[in-house]
């Protein structure tokens, strides 16, 4: 909402200053977003009297003027044509700036004759698009004073950002209310003019939709002449950024502005009556004032007239009955829209207005017979014409609102303790009505007050918001207590795991493209409106961003990518907290003591993924490796991560290289996934431990070598073998797989290193013999046979 | 044979072999010193008594010259072992991946630290979700303007289903946590939210931080309490200072729009003082229709609230200028506004890292 401050002053008798009134306007609600003064910008240039004109010597087109802006004659060269001796013109001296260039006049010659400066055109001062020549003021212009003073321009605009419940306050009428009530001046009292009008409307009006426009005022003028607005008007709509169109259309423009009242203007050449306020039909089209053309519902208000459509209710007037230049007979239509109304087709329209931007947020409903008034009595005064009397049909919602209220509310929900009298004045300084009792009278104009909090907004927002005084929360006895809940302590873990394993943390989106969820077998969820192709569908999986990242990361030249990303996947069910890695590029750098560079392994993201899953309090020893790790996945050089057969803790292994391919990404890229909502949760015993009991003597190790199909799964050997003497084996390790020479086709040779424990006293040779005879009867049960 | 001409014979063994050579010949079992102390036997006792302490003196002396020389040998010879061992001390070590923690997540972990301390509990709630938690019961009913205002995604639904939302705000949480739990309630909730929005300052992701307290008895002053708290032992600096506008949110009444005071110095904003203000968050005492929503008497109790974006207070703190950054995953990024593993936010140590 932008107005200036001469606008204001309309309204407010106030001698405060810009600053003072932009002070004010923040700390009661109504947040100064700019200040402009369209003089500061033209405060070089002056009135000035053109004394002579003489041809210029070498130049046909330009002409030599002697020129007096106050300080006596200077010689300005100038290319005018209605340059000439006599002209009050403007005129800026060499140092000042030209607004619609920028260029910064100096002393220079032309075409060889010296030129103090420039009479200016309306363009080059970048008020208006004229530039036929220069700026011609009335003889009477003071010579040698400021410009923008004499042309009033000299008044800064407010831009003030006017938030949806103050709807009262999209008319500087209402923010001059807001300031008066804040002390900062005398609100003043509003003019309307007394007009009776002669003879009935010209045309019937009526509503027949009362749920939508319960209330259609209207009158028609006939006679009337259009044609620029006066002046001040124009000046005014310029200032605030409104293009002048003509008088009548400026007019309903200015009383919006002004009192926050949206109104409309028909040509009654385009009308065939009655003219009535009703629900379009199915399919029914209207072509409006910006020239697009909208296809309506039956949820939709309109005013139609006997053949047609001509305005959308409260939200923008057709383009056929349009106001023009040569209308001369005019229907003026004032009426009360049902804010939910106007908002819910506004939104279905997806059409914004001047006007649906008030009436959906709820015009004043008592202000519809002075808004007629004041818009005939503009129309008379400026276009002439002959209004009939006014024709009211409907009623607006006019029934009273009241309150009970408490003044100590003010400070128990406020924190500032403002005396009941000071909170009365207050309250009815803003048009509310305060009965010896506490029942508040809402003013009309306020829809957004329905409620005793309101009511103490009010009363602090008035007082300053500066007066609360800060006040403790109580604060329970010792020290914090622990407020983390067991997920976030567990997302907190594996976070800075990762990191202290040397990953680097990214957040990528979490939708992603079509194509992109495609390739992990589509999302479950689509955005209806994304923002764009790009961000569509929620991740099913965290890999789709890290791959993206990474892939970006290696066109960027980056050597080694290990990314982890902590967030959720959006699956049909809910949302599952999960961890992801992404490991491209190079493992290590070729080095002098390692050779070359070595590229990551399916191994590398099996000990992330077991890494992590132990930060997360899994039973990492407890889990068995599955395939099934997902079609994105290496289908020979992946597994998942088993609690047992069923729960899946994490997939791992090298990425499918048509899954690397549909990222743009190429060479080998390991990953992983951890389920971190699949994790048991730990249950919590106290922060006592067991005993520390080492036992005393020392173990064992022996190693054995097994012949097993070469399908066999290592792991399950080792659980098997561990498995084969609970009592003294403690561990069971792989260190060795081997396939060639000495082992049969089909097979592989496995080496398990067996750790026994004994207990009470060492172990006796015929022992340790029937303990490698069980281990050696556990692996027979796989199919292995010892190595000789 | 004296003592001198021993010694000199065992400083003369030039390496580990002579010198054994020498052991030999002096105190092997045909030594000379091993035949002299077989001498002994067959004397006289006055002139054993004489002979016998001259002779194991010898061999003593023998003995300890030869331990002595044997040992500097060795040394020697691991001085000329070790002095072909030479390596290259310039040469790289291997080289070790330094991780980092995103910094949002670490703003999160020092928002978290501060507020524990402050009583409040964590709480979270799913993004995407269902226009009653989102909008409805925030006192935004479907055609209230405030619900255009947020650039809202909507999720495709089944024809006659609801279409859920990703959320706008962090604000849902509030409504999960008060149907879900009594007051006293104190808790934050921080996560992402989404607005149907992209420039420099916003993306269509971002992540917010909720903050609610409902008791008996709070009013405004607990909330400028709370905020001035926690800005100043957020940024460490006690010259933060908070101004106050009223302001308009559907789910607060009174409603309050906070602005911090800041100066720029070397061309970035640093906040403390008053030199210029710029908008930080917006807050406001719970809306009773809010709280009765919940099924939380507005007549007992009351409550304040307020959301902040993270993104936002990371910038402020650690000097991002470009929020597109955060999600785009650039190495060179993360390791730069990156933070490390151990930067563990702590009371004791400073939130900061």
């Amino acid at each position: 909402m932008k107005f200036t401050l001469s606008w204001l002053k309309e309204h407010l008798d106030t001698n405060a200053t810009i600053d003072q009134v932009a002070d004010m306007l923040n700390a009661i609600g109504l947040e100064v977003e700019g200040i402009e003064n369209p003089a500061e910008k033209l405060s070089a240039f002056r009135i000035a009297r053109v004394l002579t004109a003489a041809p210029h010597p070498q130049a046909d087109k330009l002409q030599v003027l002697s020129v007096d802006a106050g300080d006596g004659p200077l010689q300005v060269v100038c290319g005018a044509p209605n340059a000439r001796a006599g002209l009050v013109g403007v005129f800026g001296a060499p140092g000042a700036v030209v607004p619609a260039n920028g260029m910064v006049l100096k002393v220079a010659a032309i075409r060889g004759v010296e030129s103090n400066g420039m009479m200016c055109s309306v363009r080059e001062l970048e008020l208006g698009d004229e530039h036929d020549g220069i700026i011609e003021l009335p003889e009477d212009a003071p010579v040698g004073a400021s410009f923008a003073g004499y042309a009033g321009i000299d008044d800064p605009v407010f831009d003030v950002a006017v938030t949806p419940n103050r709807q009262d306050c999209m008319g500087v009428r209402g923010i001059a209310r807001d300031l008066a009530a804040a002390g900062l001046g005398t609100f003043k009292p509003l003019a309307v003019p007394d007009i009776a009008g002669s003879g009935p409307s010209k045309i019937e009006i009526r509503t027949d939709d009362r749920e939508g426009c319960p209330a259609f005022y209207g009158r028609t003028i006939s006679g009337v002449t259009n044609g620029t607005a006066p002046e001040w008007m124009a000046r005014r709509l310029k200032a605030v950024g409104q293009r002048p169109i003509s008088t009548l259309v400026d007019i309903t423009n200015y009383v919006m502005l002004d009192l926050g009242r949206p109104s409309h203007a028909y040509d009654m050449a385009k009308l065939t009556g009655p003219i009535v306020a009703r629900r379009a039909t199915e399919g029914e089209t209207v072509t409006v004032l910006n020239g697009k053309t909208f296809t309506l519902t039956p949820d939709m208000t309109v005013i139609a007239d006997a053949n047609e459509v001509h305005d959308i209710a409260g939200i923008m007037g057709g383009e056929h009955s349009g106001i023009a230049d040569d209308t001369t007979d005019v229907l003026l239509e004032i009426a009360y829209f049902t804010p939910e109304r106007i908002a819910k087709t506004g939104q279905t329209l997806a059409l914004t207005s001047d006007a649906r931007t008030r009436f959906e947020r709820g015009v004043d409903p008592a202000f519809l017979n002075d808004a007629v008034a004041i818009l005939t009595g503009l129309i008379v005064e400026h276009c002439g014409g002959t209004p009939s009397m006014v024709v009211r049909a409907g009623t607006p919602p006019l029934d009273a609102r009241t309150l009970t209220y408490d003044p100590l509310l003010c400070a128990r929900l406020g924190g500032i303790d403002v005396q009941p009298d000071r909170q009365r004045v207050i309250l009815e300084s803003l048009g509310f009505g305060v009965a010896g009792d506490w029942t508040i009278t809402i003013p009309s104009w306020r829809r957004d007050v329905d409620g005793a909090a309101d009511l103490v907004e009010e009363v602090v927002r008035i007082t300053g918001l500066d007066n609360i005084m800060s006040t403790p929360l109580p604060r329970a006895d010792g020290v914090a207590r622990p407020t983390a809940t067991p997920v976030q302590k567990v997302e907190r873990r594996v976070r800075r795991t990762a990191a202290a394993r040397g990953l680097n943390e990214a957040i990528t989106w979490s939708f992603v493209s079509e194509t992109e969820a495609a390739a992990f077998g589509g999302g479950d969820w689509t955005l209806a409106n994304p923002i764009s192709e790009e961000l569509k569908v929620m991740r099913p999986s965290l890999l789709l961003g890290l791959l993206s990242a990474a892939q970006r990361n290696l066109r960027r030249s980056a050597d080694s990518v290990r990314l982890f990303e902590i967030g959720r996947r959006y699956l049909a069910d809910k949302e599952h907290p999960t961890a992801s890695v992404v490991l491209a590029g190079e493992r290590s750098g070729r080095g002098w003591a390692t050779g070359k560079a070595q590229a990551f392994d399916a191994f590398d993201a099996k000990a992330e993924a077991l890494a992590l899953l132990e930060a997360a309090g899994a039973p990492i020893e407890n889990l068995q490796v599955m395939g099934e790790a997902g079609t994105h996945y290496h289908p020979g050089q992946s597994g998942t991560l088993r609690l047992g057969p069923k729960t899946v803790l994490a997939s791992f292994g090298m990425l499918h290289p048509a899954t690397a391919k549909a990222f743009d990404l190429g060479g080998a890229v390991a990953a992983c996934e951890v389920y971190l909502d699949a994790v048991p949760a730990k249950r919590s015993g106290g922060f006592m431990r067991p005993a520390f009991a080492p036992p005393a003597l020392q173990v064992v190790r022996r190693d054995f070598a097994f012949l097993v199909p070469a399908d066999t799964a290592s792991d399950v050997l080792a659980r098997a073998v561990k498995g084969a003497d609970k009592a003294v084996i403690t561990e069971a390790r792989l260190f060795d797989v081997f396939t060639g020479t000495g082992v049969p086709e089909g097979q592989k040779s496995l080496a398990v290193e067996v750790t026994l424990q004994p207990a009470e006293r060492s172990f006796t040779e015929e022992e340790l013999a029937a303990i490698a005879a069980k281990v050696v009867a556990a692996a027979a049960k796989l199919g292995a046979t010892l190595r000789g | 044979m004296n003592e001198d001409e021993i010694l000199s014979q065992i400083a003369a063994a030039a390496d580990l072999d002579a010198l054994e050579s020498v052991r030999i010949a002096l105190l092997g079992k045909s030594g000379s010193i091993s035949a002299l102390l077989k001498t002994l036997g067959g004397m006289a006792p006055e002139q054993r008594q004489a002979e016998g302490p001259r002779i194991n003196g010898l061999r003593v002396a023998a003995t300890d010259a030869i331990a002595a020389r044997k040992a500097a040998l060795e040394a020697a010879a691991l001085d000329a072992r070790l002095a072909t061992e030479r390596l290259d001390m310039s040469l790289p070590a291997p080289a070790t991946p330094r991780g980092s923690v995103h910094p949002v997540s670490q703003v999160m972990d020092e928002l978290a630290e501060i507020f524990a301390d402050m009583g409040f509990a964590v709480a979270t709630g799913p993004e995407i979700e269902d226009q009653w938690h989102n909008f409805t019961a925030l006192n935004m009913p479907e055609t209230h303007p405030a619900r255009a205002m947020h650039d809202t995604f909507y999720l495709k639904a089944a024809e006659g289903d609801e279409p859920k939302v990703l959320r706008t705000h962090t604000s849902p949480v509030q409504i999960r946590t008060m149907t879900s739990q009594k007051p006293p309630i104190r808790i934050i909730a921080p996560g992402r939210v989404y607005r149907s929005d992209s420039d420099a300052t916003h993306t269509p992701m971002f992540h917010q931080i909720e903050g609610l307290v409902v008791d008996k008895g709070i009013h405004l002053g607990h909330l400028k309490w709370t905020l001035e708290t926690f800005l100043k032992a957020f940024f460490e600096r006690d010259d933060i200072v908070l101004r106050l506008r009223p302001s308009y949110f559907p789910f607060t009444e009174p409603s309050v729009e906070v602005d911090v005071g800041f100066s720029i110095e070397k061309g970035k904003r640093v906040l403390g003082g008053t030199g210029e203000w710029m908008e930080l968050l917006g807050s406001g005492m719970v809306h009773p229709r809010v709280l009765r929503a919940c099924g939380i008497d507005p007549d007992e109790y009351s409550g304040f609230a307020f959301g902040v974006g993270v993104d936002r207070l990371a910038m402020l703190k650690y000097g991002m200028d470009d929020l597109r950054a955060f999600f785009d995953g650039d190495n060179r990024w993360l390791k730069h506004y990156g933070f490390g593993a151990l930067d563990v936010p702590t009371l004791s140590a400073g939130v900061g890292a």
